[in-house]
């Protein structure tokens, strides 16, 4: 397959989340992978017997897929169980595409559901400590992003300053969003004094711990075509995705201030025949007030070394030079884990023209980036309107 | 001085280690074919794929690359990235400095800790930027 095969050639009809935040008690993770899914096909306009590829990484089922496959009462011909962390669902996007194209499934599912915070409020990984770094009790993963921002503001200058104007940006555009679990106002002072958890980050330098499931369904684009004709949602057009993954753990990052991002993303534009300056509205991986200065820089909407200043005093928040996590991303709206899949929710909702008082004017061109691990595994997805094809 | 450590070469790498340490020594490995410092220890090299990886003695001295304090219930400790001079990178923690008084850049000399029962490798500050520490 050439680079570019797959430029338009798929789309996303249908998303949805499920309940957020904190749900009823006694909700399964496989529970909000079903309301997630019936949500996200009627969206679509599509019945749960017409879905035959099924995607979808859990950090509670080892065995995800067969597990959710079972719970919905469907049988797929085509199962993706990939778990790259939190960027699993932006990968999924990519082979979703590649399966619709290849004839491997028609209507593909990607879905996922956590309830971390019901489960107690801390992240629940079925990942073990390495032993090589596991002794040292670095708290996973707030700590490794610790040692990237430490680097980051010793090399470049970034300030905490910088980073907090992150969280408080997120804040703002949470605060336009009814599904947001924080919508408080949130100033850099607070964030600056509020408690310290892994040096230089502070609890609101990290992001929330919330329950949450979210779904996405991709079809050709014809079909896409089909079902917007009979009344169907505005389909999003996948343009370009690229993926990369260069370690897993932090002390085998070759330089804690560049990410794969900076693959990932060059994959996906040159895919899309785009440059970041034709990209409307950005959706970042935002576990931590470090990642989205990374991403920025790294997916090169800035230079290396830049991204503290181009985040800074309201640059990214409402009616600043870029809307970047305009759902209030995984600081402020939700997280309950493994927060990729909404970072492809929010922008396909903003190439629909549906976000309401959030909503970015006359967005064609979306950028969703996935994070997983410890900045280890990087998956980069843009996203169009049939304008842009 | 002869840093190579012998008669290990088919040995089982992460023993090797451990051993390493049980002796007071941080051990690492040295790729037989493109000269590359590997940690952790492992099979094959990860820079050339070559499976010739001899073990080495490592001087025990280096740099630090990023330093947190991780602070939790049970109070703060230090976590850091350690940069060897022999040129492979581990993560650590610095002892006898205060956890947030770490510093990039800071020079640091190998020594053993006990943890939860078993040896673990651990640095000290021996040069903070302002110049050798007491």
């Amino acid at each position: 397959m050439t680079s570019g095969s797959l430029r338009g050639r798929a789309a996303v009809v249908g998303v949805a989340e499920s309940d957020l935040g904190e749900v009823a008690e006694g909700l399964t993770p496989l529970d909000l992978c079903g309301q997630a899914a019936a949500r996200a096909l009627a969206d679509a306009g599509l019945r749960k017997s017409e879905v035959d590829g099924l995607f979808t990484a859990s950090s509670y089922y080892a065995l995800a897929a067969m597990d959710t496959a079972e719970y919905l009462g469907i049988r797929p011909r085509h199962i993706d169980g990939t778990n790259i962390g939190g960027s699993s669902f932006v990968s999924h996007l990519l082979h979703a595409a590649a399966a619709v194209e290849e004839g491997l499934c028609s209507v593909a599912l990607i879905v996922y559901g956590s309830t971390q915070r019901s489960d107690g409020g801390r992240l629940v990984s079925p990942s073990k400590p390495d032993p090589y770094e596991g002794p040292y009790r670095p708290r996973y993963p707030v700590s490794m992003y610790a040692l990237a921002a430490a680097r980051h503001i010793h090399q470049y200058g970034t300030t905490r300053e910088q980073l907090a104007d992150v969280a408080v940006a997120a804040r703002q555009w949470a605060r336009l969003n009814p599904a947001a679990f924080e919508r408080e106002p949130l100033t850099r002072e607070e964030v600056l004094g509020s408690r310290m958890i892994s040096d230089p980050l502070t609890v609101r330098d990290c992001c929330l711990v919330t329950d949450g499931g979210g779904a996405l369904v991709v079809v050709s684009a014809e079909r896409a075509r089909e079902l917007e004709r009979n009344g169907g949602p505005k389909p999003a057009y996948l343009l370009g995705a690229g993926e990369a993954t260069w370690h897993r753990n932090i002390s085998r990052m070759p330089d804690l201030t560049v990410t794969a991002a900076r693959d990932s993303g060059r994959r996906a534009f040159e895919m899309a025949g785009l440059r970041p300056s034709d990209v409307d509205v950005v959706e970042l991986y935002d576990a931590f007030t470090i990642n989205p200065v990374l991403f920025l820089e790294d997916l090169g909407f800035c230079a290396k070394g830049e991204g503290g200043s181009f985040v800074a005093d309201g640059a990214i928040a409402p009616g600043g030079r870029l809307p970047v996590n305009t759902n209030g991303g995984g600081l402020s709206y939700c997280h309950p884990g493994m927060y990729g899949v909404f970072t492809v929710i929010e922008a396909v909702r903003q190439l629909r023209g549906t976000c309401g008082e959030r909503q970015v004017a006359d967005a064609e061109v979306a950028l969703a980036h996935g994070n997983g691990g410890t900045l280890s595994s990087q998956v980069t997805a843009i996203l169009g309107t049939g304008e842009t094809l | 001085m002869n840093d190579r450590v012998s008669d290990v070469a088919s040995a089982a790498p992460g023993p090797v280690y451990r051993a390493g340490l049980a002796v007071g020594e941080l051990r690492y490995q040295r790729c037989g074919g493109c000269a590359a410092a590997v940690h952790p220890p492992r099979v094959l090299c990860p820079e050339c794929g070559s499976q010739e990886l001899d073990w080495r003695r490592s001087a025990g001295l280096g740099e630090v690359y990023s330093t947190t304090a991780v602070r939790g219930r049970s109070g703060v400790h230090n976590v850091a990235l350690i940069d060897l001079d022999e040129g492979f990178r581990m993560m650590s923690r610095v002892e006898g400095t205060e956890p947030d008084e770490v510093r990039i850049g800071d020079r640091v000399g190998f020594l053993t800790a006990d943890q939860d029962g078993e040896p673990i490798a651990v640095f000290q500050r021996t040069e903070t930027k302002g110049g050798p520490t007491a």
